[in-house]
């Protein structure tokens, strides 16, 4: 699943600034995830854990805090704001198209008032990082 | 808010050896096509090798190597498409011939997310194979992959001659390393010479204007016995 890919970036992307802030110990890390991509949370969350370094105490007694994201896009033509619902709207060739790569909801999807597939997507994308807590040794 | 995913990006191209832009200032110039021939020609000397088609809202390079299209192989990442001894990533391997219409942040957010999720493993050499011009995509590869050298493709035309100057101010202005130029659809002499001098770069050779790539297209055994393949072997800087 390549939802391991992604939890492996968190990953890189929390050992990245827990090296840059000096972190002794990473506590609590919220990660959102973008309802777009369809990333089942349970499974996302056990990505997390096996990927998660075994051997860097920075990381033991972290807690990942997933939050999902609702999508919500504005078309450019008309202006519409709009939340699509990737499972009812896209086929479901389109739906795994736009878990892989998230870009392809402008492929599969429409504006509900205006069908244009010219639309920005606000929120909701896909997984990024809110929030890192830590602990510095003093 | 941390894009995880620009964290992961030199983990995933850390087995490549080397990564080589094929680019150029205008579409139509067969940029595409130079691309898949040097990834043929690469795979055929028994390099590792891969091509990534960078060209999103219009990817042709599965259209010339006859890669089918369909959802990649995934395992803690997704795995390219191995055609014709190449392994092919491609936003058509997800879209097939659906439109992508992308523009702006679209792009980039597409760009990010393959390279966060491929994994290349390890090659000698990946092949980009770049939009036309300096838009999005260019832009993003310089920041993205930025020990990347670039392969410019020009033509004997003037008009193309002049968005292949751009180019080449652009690569020497951000210090990127430029392998040389390649006149493409070679028919006499040009000013391609005299635009290298320009910008002190190499002119790597011709490829000619060779009509038995149409019917080749498609057909990666076809491909190898044109001219314009001969000819790339004989210069391509692998």
């Amino acid at each position: 699943m390549h939802e391991y890919a992604l939890a492996d970036a968190v990953i890189a992307a929390v050992r990245k600034t827990a090296a840059d802030e000096r972190l002794a110990r990473v506590l609590r890390v919220e990660v959102r995830v973008g309802a777009l991509q369809s990333i089942d949370e349970h499974t996302f969350a056990r990505a997390l854990d096996t990927v998660r370094p075994p051997d860097d105490a920075r990381f033991a007694a972290v807690e990942f805090a997933l939050s999902l994201v609702p999508v919500r896009c504005r078309c450019r033509p008309c202006g519409a704001e709009y939340g699509p619902e990737v499972g009812a709207e896209a086929d479901a060739h389109g739906a795994e198209a736009i878990h892989f790569v998230p870009e392809l909801a402008h492929s599969y999807l429409r504006c509900p008032r205006c069908q244009s597939p010219d639309f920005d997507i606000l929120e909701g994308r896909g997984v990024t990082i809110g929030r890192i807590e830590g602990e510095r040794d003093e | 808010m941390i894009d995880p995913r620009l964290a992961v990006i030199d983990t995933r191209l850390a087995g490549v050896r080397r990564i080589v832009a094929v680019t150029g200032g205008k579409g139509g110039i067969g940029k595409s096509t130079i691309a898949c021939l040097l990834a043929l020609a690469a795979a055929d000397r028994g390099l590792r090798t891969g091509l990534f088609d960078l060209d999103l809202t219009s990817p042709t390079d599965h259209v010339i190597l006859g890669a089918p299209t369909g959802f990649p192989d995934e395992e803690f990442g997704i795995d390219p498409a191995m055609h014709a001894g190449v392994g092919l990533m491609s936003l058509a391997l997800f879209a097939g011939s659906t439109p992508a219409p992308l523009r702006g942040d679209a792009l980039t957010n597409a760009v990010l997310e393959l390279l966060a999720i491929t994994r290349w493993g390890e090659l000698d050499l990946l092949v980009l194979d770049m939009p036309p011009g300096l838009g999005d995509t260019a832009l993003d590869a310089m920041r993205f992959v930025p020990r990347c050298e670039y392969l410019v493709v020009t033509t004997p035309s003037t008009v193309v001659r002049e968005t292949v100057r751009r180019t080449l101010r652009l690569l020497k202005e951000r210090g990127a390393p430029v392998l040389g130029l390649l006149e493409n659809m070679q028919v006499g002499e040009s000013g391609t010479a005299a635009l290298a001098a320009e910008f002190g770069a190499t002119v790597l050779g011709s490829v000619p204007r060779d009509d038995a790539l149409e019917a080749a297209t498609g057909d990666p055994d076809a491909l190898r016995k044109t001219a314009a393949a001969a000819a790339l072997r004989a210069i391509a800087p692998l």
